[in-house]
Order: structure tokens, then C-alpha cells, then sequence
């Protein structure tokens, strides 16, 4: 190895990273659509938390001290030299929001995919992205033998904005997650394009 | 403390036993999404480092985020924010933070995002 020192800091060695999250609920293909979109097989990282930080699992007066895991997946796909974009999967329990906050920090915005089948499932994702107003789009998983709906149906019945985008999507394709993806940038920047004519709502 | 285990005996060391004990790097940040990379190869490190922080030099070498550092060192994210603390304290890795959160994201990084993606 050699043994000098270099700074990296300089020249594109070192790229800007930007994060776009894949949200919704258990099983609805958030690892799929990272893995099918990534350029490297999706990698998974952890955070391990004891029970001071899981507060919903106090047990008052009870001595004991649990381990959680958390697990969120992730894939990178390069813009260009010194750009990268990092796609992480939320994880799907609603007791580590705390692990949303980090995520959703900086992130450009998010896709919430949903299951027609379940689309309650996507319903905290949504109200989280609203409340923190994080700019995301729905995608419909259509998953085979899936009750087909178009999108003005799903949109009425996830109450939403209709502003919001409502895209039907194979996530396990990746010319499909791509176009979801496209349809999420465009959004943020139909927001942001708002929210700067009107400067007396605060960035988010 | 690696000298004496070996696969066999199982995972004896809890994952903060890595940090001494730590849970927190002497320092704020290390984003997800934070670059990493090598700024002096492991000759420089001071002979308290242990194998996990030489081997996160020879890691990011290419730079990588702390989210991948994590996952290729199969360690999770809080331990591996405290051994960036040391190697930063010590010089021997750079940091690429992520744009500041206090904005929006800025339009000109956005359209090069979407012009990636639909280059893809």
C-alpha cells in the first residue's frame, strides 16, 4: 500500500451524494425497486438501538434492557463523475420514525409505493412525507393478478393532493422504477418552483 | 482483542465493545449519505487503532458513504459513526458532507439528477 498521504478532498474523487427514499408498507417491493434501478446489488445497513431510544416499548420499573434492530436498504446509482444518487428503502415498522427523520434529512423527495390490495399500508408513509413536507410521488406496484385501478381512483382513495402524482409502475423492472424515479424529480421541482412563488410558506 | 477469538467462538463481542464502550463519535455529523475516503493509508494510524478502523481505510480508498461503510463492514451505523470520529481526529480520512438541509434542494443539482435518470 502506499504510504503517503493524498487529499481526495480535492479533484472528483470524492462525489456529492444525494438520497431519494422508497417508502410503504411491509412487502409492497421498496427492496425491488432499489435492486432493480441500483447499479450495485442492494446493500443493507443497520442501527441497533436499546430501549431508551424505542420509547413505545418502555416497561416501567421493569430492569431490562432490549436490542432492536433496525435494517434499511439501499442502492447508488451514479448521475455522473462527482454525483451520486443513494435510494434508501424505509423500514417498515412505524416505531422507527426516529430512522425516517434521519433519512428523510437532505433527502430530495420520496416514492411511497403502494399495493392496491392494501393501500391502507401506504397511509403513514403519506401522512409522515406530508407533515414534513418532504415533495413525494405514489407508485402503484401491479403486482400480477393485482386488481388494476387507474390513478384518479387511487388518488381519491388515499385522499390525496391532487397535485400529487399517482404513477403505475412494475418495480421490479428496471426501465419502470427509472420512470418513477423521473416522475419524482419532475415533481420536487413543480414544488419547489411553487413554494418559491409563494415565500411565506417556510421550506420544509 | 481479535487475537483470541476466532470464527467459532460466535459473536462474543457486542458490536460497542469495538468503540470501547462509545456511542458517540467525538464528533456531530457523519451523514448516511456523508463521502468517505482515505486521506492517509494505515502506516499513519497511531497504534491504537484497532483492525475495524484499518480496515476502513483500506475500504475508502474508493470513496464510499457511511451507509456503505456500514454494510461492507457488517457493523452497525452508530459503531461505525464512532470509529469516522477517530479516523477524522487523526487525519486520515476526508469527508464530502452532503448539501446543508436548510433549503430546498437546488434546482440546478435537480435538473442534473433528472438528466442522469433519464440518461440511464
Amino acid at each position: 500500500m502506499d504510504s503517503k498521504r493524498s487529499d481526495p478532498s480535492r479533484g472528483a474523487a470524492m462525489p456529492l451524494a444525494v438520497k431519494i427514499l422508497v417508502a410503504g408498507g411491509f412487502g409492497v417491493g421498496k427492496t425491488s425497486m432499489v435492486g432493480a434501478v441500483s447499479e450495485i446489488r442492494p446493500l443493507r445497513t443497520e442501527e441497533q438501538l436499546t430501549d431508551r431510544s424505542v420509547g413505545v416499548d418502555d416497561v416501567s420499573g421493569v430492569e431490562r434492557k432490549t436490542t432492536t434492530t433496525v435494517a434499511m436498504d439501499f442502492g447508488r446509482i451514479t448521475i455522473r463523475d462527482g454525483l451520486v444518487l443513494y435510494l434508501f428503502g424505509t423500514p417498515g415498522q412505524d416505531r422507527f420514525w426516529f430512522m425516517w427523520d434521519e433519512l428523510a434529512l437532505g433527502a430530495l423527495g420520496a416514492v411511497v409505493l403502494a399495493d392496491t390490495r392494501r393501500l391502507a399500508d401506504s397511509f403513514p408513509s403519506i401522512d409522515y412525507f406530508e407533515r414534513r413536507r418532504l415533495p413525494f410521488i405514489i407508485g402503484v406496484n401491479c403486482f400480477d393478478g393485482a386488481l388494476r385501478y387507474d390513478s384518479d381512483e387511487i388518488r381519491a382513495a388515499l385522499d390525496l393532493d391532487p397535485k400529487i402524482p399517482v404513477i403505475l409502475c412494475d418495480v421490479r423492472k428496471r426501465e419502470s422504477g427509472k420512470q418513477v424515479l423521473i416522475t419524482l424529480v419532475e415533481h420536487v421541482l413543480t414544488v419547489m418552483a411553487e413554494r418559491q412563488r409563494q415565500p411565506g410558506t417556510a421550506v420544509r | 482483542m481479535s487475537e483470541w477469538l476466532d470464527d467459532e467462538a460466535g459473536p462474543v463481542v457486542r458490536p460497542y465493545a469495538l468503540t470501547g464502550g462509545r456511542t458517540r463519535s467525538s464528533r456531530e455529523g457523519f451523514d448516511l449519505i456523508a463521502i468517505i475516503a482515505t486521506a492517509a493509508t494505515s502506516s499513519f494510524a497511531p497504534p491504537a487503532a484497532g483492525p475495524e478502523h484499518l480496515a476502513i481505510l483500506e475500504l475508502c480508498v474508493r470513496p464510499l458513504s457511511v451507509a456503505e461503510v456500514s454494510a461492507k463492514m457488517r457493523l452497525p451505523l452508530g459503531v461505525v459513526r464512532v470509529l469516522l470520529g477517530d479516523l477524522l481526529d487523526h487525519g486520515l480520512i476526508a469527508v464530502r458532507r452532503p448539501e446543508p438541509d436548510n433549503r430546498l434542494p437546488n434546482e440546478r443539482l435537480l435538473k442534473e439528477v433528472l438528466n442522469g435518470l433519464q440518461a440511464l
